[in-house]
């Protein structure tokens, strides 16, 4: 009782994570059909600005809770700032376009951030752990958290809950569902094309730079660390079914709380369980747990 | 045929020649007439660290500042004795860096290029075991020499014999075995034990030699928990709760860089600590970066009698000091590993040359095999693999008080081990050493 009770601990801590860097990906794909592989550049941005801003804040003794404003405030930022420049700059460029192009350019475009990243902040790391350790620790199942990890799973709620409820239940979430089942009508019918996909891009960006700002406390912040998520960030999203967001919630439920079993029972195979995990669901379903059927045109 | 009278005398005439003039030559009298080569304009040196990607900022730039830092000094002649002369032998050195990252295959690429390109006269290299595993059969193949700077595994010089690769420093064997045994000098009632170590070659090897260390000196130690989660995980939640959940007395991990410095930065407020005695083969080089934010009583390693554990010589004390005035941070292994590599090859290269004449190639090698040389670290012996692999001490220590000059933890209780107690003789491959129970280990 006592390990499965870590267990799931654990699993809905990870699957929190995975959730906070996956979701944006699926977001832009659904709405702009393009997979982007320079979400972990985001997520780096993100982590980095988190971190910055974090150090400058605790520098100057403020009140200790105000950190955690820091992390929501730079993937604003990174949201506000590099989402649009992007959008606007270059994938605009290639909508429509083959899907090796799209691949090739975000790449690049990954790439680029690569260098950015280690031009801007150098190659020392940065450690912004003060949120972290501030909160204290909560003990559950006869096991020690810190309550960051709560912290984090409540993001990752709270992110989820208003994310579905954007797209779900607003006018902005109505234009959203239009743009991806027919841009073509959608525009015929006024809806302004390039600002939804100049939002829709931006929101994915922003929630990119979140999953990196409240990673930044746990993690020295380090170049390479955009590439160690794009891969469980896709793993996460082909689980779910690319495009969906419910997909997202429940795929990397489904990873968190397999990978946190193996920690616990079989620590030997962890490294495989994610792959365990894509390959068991795209066998039974190869477009991904929450895929929509595709209307095909005549 | 028959031999013709004036042959004959000939040949008689002869028969004194030869000792006469081995006499003379052992005498000294004569010197037999070998042309000097002459000194070449520079040692050129090939350096290959990693600049980039996540084993740079930890590794990788600290061991190109320290080859920097002595680079400089060294052609200046401000390296105290006995390196107080110019560059190597009154030769200027000459350095060419280059980036480690991109993977073995790159390295080879980058090593020829180096060796045929460049023209350099060595090449000083590698902290990944993957780099060193590809590049010492490509030194061989071109009859070039190498000398490896930090890389950690034991298998180059076990598995096989080379003339033409060095290593200037131990390898992973001597901090395993060294924890091992610090470990139960510190906690003799030790139980169990549990690791967390990064999957891969470097992680797994680290971990089992603790692990058979442990149990082959107290035979009842039992193993709790064996986490291995992938290398640059960033996140490990679920690894310490499970650590946290099997309460074991003793955690091992072999983590180094990010992967180590986020370990403790999510451990710490855990608890992890106060509930187990930590012990981290690398901890050196996360001292001076966690400062105040390390808690005291964890089990600190560094690869040798390297940074906060290094022997308080005159060399060691010139070193820090130089290399801090410069970076603004003091040392840590890797540069100390650097170091050793570049005064192995200035000693090699100056042993060869008191014969007189810039040495060949040849002589170099003949040099360098079983040298025993000085560095920041103390005496370094070039004592296995036919004298190409160095053996050296391990010290650990416990973090202790919290000095607010140095602005990181002091060292206490530390215990140096002397190379004979933590390094297989000669000829013993290091897994038997250990399954044998460290036959000929000679501890204090």
């Amino acid at each position: 009782m006592n390990t499965a009770t870590v267990i799931a601990v654990d699993g809905v801590v990870f699957a929190s994570w995975l959730f906070l860097v996956s979701v944006g990906l699926t977001l832009i794909y659904g709405v702009l059909r393009i997979l982007n592989i320079a979400h972990g550049s985001f997520y780096a941005l993100g982590a980095y600005t988190g971190a910055v801003l974090v150090l400058r804040y605790v520098e100057g003794d403020r009140w200790p809770p105000g950190s955690l404003a820091m992390l929501g405030l730079a993937a604003v930022l990174v949201g506000a700032v590099i989402g649009p420049a992007v959008e606007r700059g270059v994938l605009r460029r290639i909508y429509g376009r083959e899907q090796v192009l799209q691949l090739l350019v975000t790449f690049a475009l990954f790439l680029i951030f690569e260098d950015a990243v280690k031009l801007i902040w150098g190659p020392s790391p940065y450690y912004a752990y003060r949120p972290y350790a501030m909160l204290g620790q909560v003990t559950i199942g006869a096991v020690a958290y810190s309550r960051y990890s709560l912290v984090l799973a409540g993001t990752a709620l709270l992110a989820g809950v208003c994310l579905w409820t954007l797209v779900n239940r607003s006018r902005f979430g109505r234009l959203l569902v239009a743009v991806i089942h027919d841009p073509e009508i959608s525009a015929a019918l006024g809806v302004n094309l390039p600002r939804v996909h100049a939002l829709a891009f931006s929101l994915g960006t922003t929630l990119a730079a979140l999953g990196g700002a409240f990673t930044a406390p746990m993690i020295s912040v380090v170049p390479g660390i955009a590439v160690e998520v794009i891969v469980v960030a896709f793993a996460v999203v082909v689980v779910g079914g690319l495009g969906s967001l419910e997909g997202a919630a429940v795929g990397a439920l489904l990873i968190g709380l397999v990978r946190s079993a193996a920690v616990h029972l079989f620590p030997a195979v962890e490294l495989f369980t994610i792959y365990v995990v894509m390959a068991a669901v795209l066998l039974v379903r190869p477009q991904g747990l929450f895929a929509r059927g595709e209307a095909r045109r005549i | 045929m028959v031999p013709t009278r004036g042959g004959t005398a000939r040949a008689r005439g002869g028969r004194w020649t030869l000792p006469v003039l081995l006499v003379l030559v052992l005498s000294g009298a004569v010197r037999p007439v070998v042309a000097a080569a002459p000194a070449p304009g520079a040692v050129k040196v090939g350096i290959v660290t990693f600049l980039s990607g996540a084993a740079a900022a930890p590794f990788g730039i600290p061991a190109r500042n320290a080859a920097e830092v002595l680079v400089d000094e060294l052609n200046a002649g401000r390296v105290p004795a006995p390196y107080n002369k110019v560059g190597i032998n009154g030769v200027p050195i000459r350095t060419v860096v280059v980036d480690e990252a991109g993977g073995a295959d790159k390295q080879v690429a980058e090593f020829r290029r180096l060796i045929l390109d460049e023209r350099v006269d060595l090449v000083i290299g590698y902290i990944s075991s993957a780099d060193c595993l590809a590049v010492a059969p490509v030194a061989e193949e071109l009859r070039a020499l190498l000398v490896m700077f930090d890389c950690g595994t034991n298998q180059i010089f076990e598995e096989r014999r080379y003339r033409y690769v060095f290593r200037t420093h131990g390898h992973q064997i001597l901090d395993n075995v060294g924890a091992a045994r610090y470990v139960l000098r510190q906690k003799s009632a030790v139980a169990t034990i549990a690791g967390i170590n990064q999957n891969y070659a470097w992680g797994q090897d680290s971990w089992t030699t603790f692990r058979d260390s442990m149990r082959k000196l107290k035979a009842d130690v039992r193993v709790l928990a064996e986490q291995f989660p992938r290398l640059f995980a960033g996140e490990y939640s679920a690894e310490l709760s499970a650590l946290l959940a099997a309460r074991p007395d003793v955690i091992h991990t072999s983590f180094w860089g990010g992967d180590l410095e986020s370990f403790l930065i999510q451990g710490l407020p855990r608890g992890i600590y106060a509930q187990s005695l930590l012990v981290l083969t690398t901890g050196d080089t996360v001292l001076p970066r966690l400062g105040r934010d390390m808690p005291p009583g964890v089990v600190i390693g560094a690869r040798g009698p390297h940074g906060a554990l290094a022997p308080d010589v005159p060399l060691n004390r010139w070193f820090k000091q130089a290399y801090t005035a410069r970076f603004g941070t003091r040392p840590v292994y890797p540069s100390y590993h650097m170091s050793q590599a570049l005064l192995g090859v200035k000693a090699a290269y100056e042993k060869a040359a008191a014969r007189g004449g810039w040495p060949t190639k040849e002589q170099l090698i003949a040099a360098f095999e079983g040298l025993t040389f000085e560095t920041p670290s103390g005496t370094i012996r070039m004592a296995l693999g036919g004298g190409h692999q160095a053996v050296e001490p391990v010290a650990y220590g416990v973090t202790g008080r919290y000095n607010t000059a140095l602005k990181e933890f002091e060292l206490t209780r530390v215990i140096t081990f002397p190379a004979e107690c933590v390094n297989p003789p000669e000829g013993v491959k290091s897994a038997d050493w250990i399954a044998q129970g460290f036959p000929g280990a000679r501890c204090p």
